[in-house]
């Protein structure tokens, strides 16, 4: 009886040994020797003899034990004290070598450039030919870089706008937190608050009375670089980048429960699909109808004024606004994982 | 006068460049990119393309520093007084 027992439970430790993937050579002698111990048939007749031994084996196993840890602790030391310094060694080597690889590199490449300005370069062919001569006639935009960005390469703007929704999508999955009711949030939701009033001073007075002067003027100025993005330098991303930035202060100096009262994370949603949707359709019909421009209620106009150069004003909005979006979008999450 | 005035802030703009990496500070390295943002954005001016400059200015110097901040604040990087104060007392 006791026979069998003993045999079931070395077979149960040599299972688990095999499970843990820990079956050396070591742990191999010693269930040998168990199950010589065990088909020994004196053992009953002898139990003192079996208890030496049980205790022999012990002995061993505690020998090889020790071996095996002094030979992992001079490894580890080994890599303490030689390999990391090899590793330094290499890792320096290289990015030395990386860094002076990429310097050549770049400077060659600014050395075999043509000189700035000059009029035999190769950018001054026909198409920028083209774009100064006909631009404003054909756009209605005084600003060539928004008749460009916004009429003959609309499509490619769109495309940029996309990249800027897919990079806020994935900072959402990323960062935000989740919880699907406000009334009773979930305890990680009530952390982040707390660790955010925690690393946040509010109402800090020379902030808010900055905050006070400069908001509107920063929001001014962005959506007057928005709306003048056709008339003078700016334009829908850089107008959007300034409004992003005034929100953002504003959140800074007054906190979550006051930018919470205009702009939420349902805002959000809301305005960068209706205007991603509207661009979107706006230039796809221009793409799939053979580039023929949608028919707008605003005309091509005298350059110049503020209702003129068709689609490129409501274009412009539509990008500044995805981009204030965006730029909120990324403070917020990157500080506390919601809005 | 406007060659002096060129290679001045191209200077600045390598100095910044190089004392962006070099500092060990994180933070000081962020207000040092911030700078470098905004001398780019006086290059940009400088080489006639005001659109860039527009742009660099409020995403180079404004909201990207402020989204290294705020990592840097999410890391514990930054320490204030009050927080190291906490620390010593815990």
């Amino acid at each position: 009886m006791n026979q069998m027992s003993k045999k079931i439970s070395s077979l149960q430790e040599r299972a688990k040994r095999w499970m843990m993937e820990d079956d050396n050579e070591l742990d191999q002698s010693i269930a040998k020797s168990f199950d010589e111990l065990s088909d020994h048939e004196q053992q009953d007749q002898h139990p003192e003899i079996f208890a030496k031994r049980e205790s022999e084996i012990e002995a061993q196993l505690h020998d090889m034990r020790e071996q095996e840890e002094q030979h992992y602790l001079r490894m580890h030391a080994w890599t303490v004290n030689r390999g990391s310094k090899w590793l330094d060694l290499i890792y320096r080597t290289l990015s030395i070598l990386v860094c002076a690889f990429i310097v050549v590199f770049l400077l060659q490449t600014v050395i075999a450039l043509p000189p700035f300005g000059a009029a035999d370069a190769p950018y001054n062919n026909e198409v920028s030919q083209r774009y100064i001569e006909s631009g404003v006639e054909e756009t209605g935009a005084v600003n060539f870089v928004a008749g460009m960005i916004l009429d003959y390469r609309a499509f490619d703007t769109f495309g940029e706008s996309t990249v800027l929704f897919v990079a806020a999508c994935s900072v959402l999955l990323l960062l935000k937190l989740h919880d699907h009711s406000p009334d009773n949030p979930s305890p990680t939701m009530i952390e982040a608050e707390f660790d955010d009033r925690h690393h946040e001073p509010k109402n800090d007075s020379i902030l808010q009375f900055a905050a006070r002067v400069l908001v509107p003027i920063i929001l001014l100025l962005g959506i007057y670089i928005v709306l003048n993005g056709h008339i003078s330098p700016g334009g829908g991303f850089s107008g959007g980048a300034v409004m992003g930035a005034g929100l953002i202060l504003y959140l800074n100096a007054f906190g979550f429960k006051k930018t919470e009262r205009f702009f939420t994370y349902k805002t959000f949603r809301w305005i960068t699909f209706v205007s991603l949707m509207t661009y979107g359709l706006l230039k796809s019909y221009s793409f799939f109808m053979g580039a023929n421009h949608l028919p707008s209620g605003i005309p091509l106009g005298t350059p110049g004024a503020i209702l003129s150069a068709g689609l490129i004003l409501p274009l412009n909005i539509c990008v500044g606004l995805v981009v204030m979006c965006t730029m909120y979008a990324f403070y917020t999450l990157f500080r506390k994982g919601g809005f | 006068m406007i060659d002096l005035y060129n290679v001045i802030v191209l200077g600045f703009l390598l100095i910044c460049a190089v004392a962006t990496c070099l500092s060990r500070n994180l933070l000081v390295s962020v207000v040092i990119f911030m700078a470098y943002s905004l001398l780019m954005s006086i290059v940009w001016m400088l080489l006639q393309a005001p659109d860039l400059a527009i742009t660099e200015a409020a995403v180079g110097a404004g909201v990207t520093s402020i989204l290294f901040f705020i990592t840097l604040k999410k890391i514990h990087a930054i320490k204030d007084e009050k927080g190291e104060q906490n620390e010593s007392n815990e």
